[in-house]
C-alpha cells in the first residue's frame, strides 16, 4: 500500500472514535485538517526509522500494568504548586490552589467558557509553526482532541515551581493533555512534570518566553514499565531569553520525546537535556531534537546521556539548523550511550545544516561499554560490584543532570536515581 | 600475613606464562621491597593478588592471614584487608574524589559489619589525612585523578591507603612521577601507618625510596619468580651495579 493512504487509513480509524473538545475550536478545527492532510505516522517514515510508531497511533491503547512505586513523591520537599491528573483527568483534591505570585494558571478544560486571549493566541501556534520542515502529527491530533492540561502565563517571577502530577490509575488509560505557557518580557517560572500519565500518554507543551525572560522544565516520566508515550515541546524564544528542559526516562516501555526550539530573538539560550536509564528488550526510548537558529549569538546545547542493558534499545535524533544570518552561533550537541552488555543498542542521527558562516557548532555521538579499569579500580578499594556499577553509571549521567539549573531539584533526581538503581529500578 | 607459594599465571588472551611459580612470604609488621627489570611481572603479581580480570592462574597459592586470596572477589580482597596502590592509578570521570573515598570506606566497613561512618565524621577524617600529604580541598572536589599530575595521582592513592588502612598493602611504582618532597610526604605517609598488624610490599626501581621506607626484605624479581632476596643492602647493590650480575649469578 502507497505511505501516504496507510497514514491517512490510520489518522483514520484513530479519530474515528475521538470527538473535539470545546474550547479554542478554531485551532482544534485546523489541527484536525493537519491530521487528515498528514495521516499518522508510519514506520516507514524516514523520521519514525528507528522507532515503531504503531502502538502510538493504534486506535486503541495498549494495557499497561500499574507501578507502585512505594516512596515519597519526587521533588517533594520542595514548596511548588501541585496540580494533579490521574489518567488525564484532573484532581481538585488532590491538587493546591491554582494561584501562585506572579504567574496565572488556568486549566485547559476551563478555556471554553473563560475568554483566555493569550492563550488562545498560542494554543495550536506553535504546534503548527513545528509541522515544517518536518511533520509531527500526533502533536497536531493532540491539538486537536486534547482533553485537559495548564495554562500558564508567568508575568513576573514565579514564587514557586509549578508541578503537574500525572498518575496513573487505570491500566486501560489513553490521554492527551497539553499545555500552553507563556513567559512575558523578564519573567521567569519553572515547570516539573512527574509520573507516567496514563497506559498511553500523548502530550503537548506550547513554550513561549519573551524577551529576557526564563523558562526552567524539569521532568521524570515514571516508572511504570509498560506505559507508553509521545510527547512534543514545542518553544519559541526571544532575544535574552533562556529556555532550559531536562528529562528523565527510567522504565516505560515506549517513549518518544520531541522537542522542537526556535531560537527567533538575538542572545537567546536554549538548553535540552536528557538522562534514560533502560532494562530489557522492551525498552524503547527515543529523543528527537529540533533546534531552530533564527537570530545573532544564539547559544544552543543538547545533552542526552542513555544507560542500556538487558537488550534496552535507544535512540537519538538531533538537529542543529542554523539559518543564514544567523551568525555567532554556538551550538552543540552530544549523544551518548553506555551499553551495559552487548545485547542493547544505540541508534544516533546526529545533524547539523548551517545556511551562516560565522557559527561554531559541534556534535557527537558515543557508544561504549563500561570502563572495566575504572570498575577494577573500585572493586579493589572494596566497593561491591553491582555498586561500582551504579557509581559509575551516575558518573555517565552526570552530565545531563548537570543542565539542571536548580541544584535542589537536581539533587532531588539524583538521589532518586541513585536508589532506583540500587533497587534495580 | 602475606603467603604466596608457588604462584604460576599465563595471561587470559594470549598463550603467554608470566608468573612461573613466585614464592614470598611476608610476616605481619614487616616491609618487603621488590625489585627487578621491566617486564620481570612485579605489577601482574599485584594485579593478581588484587584480583584483577585477565589472567589465569595456573597453579600455586595465595593467602591473607591464612585465607585464600584467589577465590575472593576483588572487593571481598579489600574488605579482608588488602590493598594495591596503582602504578597506574585510574581517571574516574564524573566521580568525585570525596564520594569515592566515602563509598570505598564504607564499603569496607558495611563488609566488615561495622556502622558506616557519619558524613560529618568522615569528613574531619579526610580532611585532616589529606593536610599531612598535601592534598588541598580542590583535589578532593575533583573527579578521581581527572588531571591530576603524576605525584598528585600518587598521593592520592596513598590517601586512599590512609583511609581504609588496609593490613597488607602494596605499593606498585609509588615512588615514580614524584619529586623529591613529595616523596618524602608519601614516605612520611607510608611510615605512620607501618605498625605491628600491618605489612607491606613496596615494589619500586629506586633505592630512593627505600632510604625513606627502610625495607626488612629485598627481593629481586625477574622472568616471573624471584630470584634473589636479601636485606636492604641488595637494593644498594642494583642501585649500583644493575641487574646484570645477579642474573648472572642464578643462570
Ligand atoms: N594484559 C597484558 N597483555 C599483554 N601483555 C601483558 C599484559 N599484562 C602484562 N603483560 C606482559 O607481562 C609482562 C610483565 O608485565 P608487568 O607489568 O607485570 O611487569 P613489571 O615487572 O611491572 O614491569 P615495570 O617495571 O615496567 O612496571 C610484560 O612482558 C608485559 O608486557
Ligand atoms: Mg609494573
Amino acid at each position: 500500500m502507497a505511505l501516504a493512504k496507510l497514514k491517512a487509513d490510520a489518522a483514520e480509524a484513530r479519530m474515528a472514535g475521538l470527538t473535539l473538545p470545546s474550547g479554542f475550536d478554531g485551532a482544534r478545527k485546523d489541527a484536525l485538517g493537519r491530521v487528515a492532510a498528514m495521516g499518522l505516522p508510519s514506520k516507514r517514515d524516514e523520521y519514525w526509522k528507528y522507532t515503531d510508531p504503531t502502538s502510538l497511533t493504534q486506535p486503541e491503547p495498549i494495557a499497561a500494568a500499574l507501578f507502585d512505586a512505594q516512596e515519597t513523591p519526587l521533588f517533594g520537599a520542595v514548596d511548588r504548586v501541585k496540580i494533579v491528573f490521574v489518567d488525564g483527568v484532573f484532581d481538585a483534591d488532590a491538587s493546591d490552589d491554582l494561584a501562585c505570585e506572579g504567574i496565572e494558571i488556568a486549566r485547559l478544560a476551563d478555556a471554553a467558557g473563560a475568554d483566555i486571549h493569550w492563550a488562545s493566541e498560542l494554543y495550536g501556534t506553535l504546534e503548527t509553526r513545528g509541522q515544517s520542515p518536518v511533520e509531527r502529527p500526533l502533536a497536531a491530533l493532540n491539538t486537536a482532541f486534547a482533553q485537559d492540561g495548564i495554562l500558564i502565563r508567568a508575568t513576573g517571577k514565579a514564587a514557586k515551581p509549578i508541578n503537574l502530577i500525572y498518575l496513573h490509575g487505570d491500566t486501560g488509560s489513553d490521554v492527551m493533555l497539553h499545555s500552553v505557557v507563556k513567559v512575558e518580557a523578564g519573567a521567569e517560572v519553572t515547570l516539573l512534570e512527574t509520573g507516567p500519565a496514563a497506559a498511553r500518554l500523548n502530550s503537548v507543551l506550547e513554550v513561549e518566553v519573551a524577551t529576557g525572560g526564563a523558562f526552567h522544565h524539569v521532568r521524570s516520566q515514571g516508572r511504570d514499565h509498560e506505559r507508553r508515550a509521545v510527547t512534543h515541546c514545542f518553544a519559541r524564544i526571544a532575544d535574552e531569553s533562556l529556555f532550559k528542559s531536562f528529562t528523565l526516562t527510567v522504565n516505560g516501555q515506549l517513549t518518544r520525546n520531541e522537542c522542537i526550539i526556535e531560537m527567533l530573538g538575538d542572545d537567546a539560550v536554549a538548553h535540552v537535556a536528557g538522562a534514560c536509564v533502560g532494562d530489557g528488550t522492551a525498552f524503547h526510548h527515543d529523543d528527537t531534537v529540533f533546534i531552530t537558529h533564527d537570530a545573532l549569538n544564539g547559544e544552543s546545547r543538547q545533552v542526552f546521556k542513555k544507560v542500556l542493558r538487558n537488550g534496552a534499545v535507544g535512540v537519538f535524533q538531533g538537529k542543529i539548523l542554523v539559518k543564514e544570518g544567523a551568525q555567532k552561533t554556538d551550538g552543540y550537541q552530544i549523544s551518548q550511550s553506555l551499553l551495559l552488555d552487548g545485547d542493547s543498542q544505540f541508534l544516533a542521527k546526529p545533524e547539523l545544516e548551517i545556511y551562516a558562516d560565522d557559527v561554531a557548532c559541534s556534535h557527537g555521538s558515543t557508544s561504549g561499554a563500561i570502563d572495566e579499569d575504572a570498575l577494577f579500580y573500585l572493586q579493589s578499594r572494596g566497593v561491591p560490584l553491582q555498586a561500582a556499577t551504579d557509581l559509575l553509571t551516575l558518573a555517565f549521567l552526570a552530565e545531563s543532570l548537570d543542565e539542571i539549573a536548580d541544584e535542589t531539584l537536581a539533587d532531588d533526581l539524583r538521589d532518586r536515581l541513585e536508589s532506583w538503581l540500587a533497587r534495580r529500578t | 600475613m602475606l603467603a604466596i607459594k608457588g604462584l604460576m599465571a599465563d595471561l587470559q588472551d594470549e598463550d603467554k606464562t608470566i608468573l612461573k611459580g613466585v614464592d614470598l612470604d611476608i610476616p605481619a609488621g614487616k616491609v618487603h621491597a621488590i625489585m627487578g627489570p621491566n617486564g620481570s611481572g612485579k605489577s601482574t603479581l599485584s594485579y593478581i593478588l588484587s584480583g584483577k580480570d585477565g589472567y589465569e592462574v595456573t597453579g600455586g597459592s595465595a593467602t591473607l592471614d591464612g585465607v585464600d586470596l584467589l577465590d575472593m572477589e576483588p572487593e571481598e580482597r579489600a574488605a579482608a584487608g588488602l590493598f594495591l596502590a596503582f602504578q597506574y592509578p585510574v581517571e574516574i570521570p564524573g566521580v568525585g574524589n570525596m564520594t569515592f573515598l566515602r563509598t570505598a570506606v564504607n564499603a569496607q566497613r558495611k563488609a566488615r559489619g561495622e556502622d558506616e561512618l557519619s558524613a560529618g565524621d568522615f569528613l574531619k577524617i579526610v580532611r585532616a589525612k589529606a593536610k599531612t600529604l598535601k592534598i588541598d580541598a580542590d583535589m578532593l572536589k575533583r573527579p578521581v585523578n581527572v588531571g591530576f599530575s603524576g605525584g598528585e595521582k600518587k598521593r592520592n592513592e596513598i590517601l586512599q591507603m590512609a583511609m581504609l588502612e588496609p593490613k597488607m598493602c602494596i605499593l606498585d611504582e609509588t615512588d615514580s612521577g614524584l619529586d623529591v618532597d613529595a616523596m618524602k610526604l608519601v614516605a612520611e605517609g607510608v611510615n605512620a601507618l607501618r605498625s605491628e598488624g600491618r605489612s607491606f610490599l613496596v615494589i619500586t626501581h629506586y633505592q630512593r625510596l627505600l632510604d625513606h621506607i627502610q625495607p626488612d626484605v629485598v627481593h629481586i624479581m625477574a622472568d616471573g619468580r624471584i630470584i634473589k632476596s636479601g636485606g636492604p643492602e641488595l637494593a644498594l647493590e642494583v642501585e649500583n651495579n644493575g641487574y646484570a650480575d645477579i642474573l648472572a649469578e642464578v643462570a
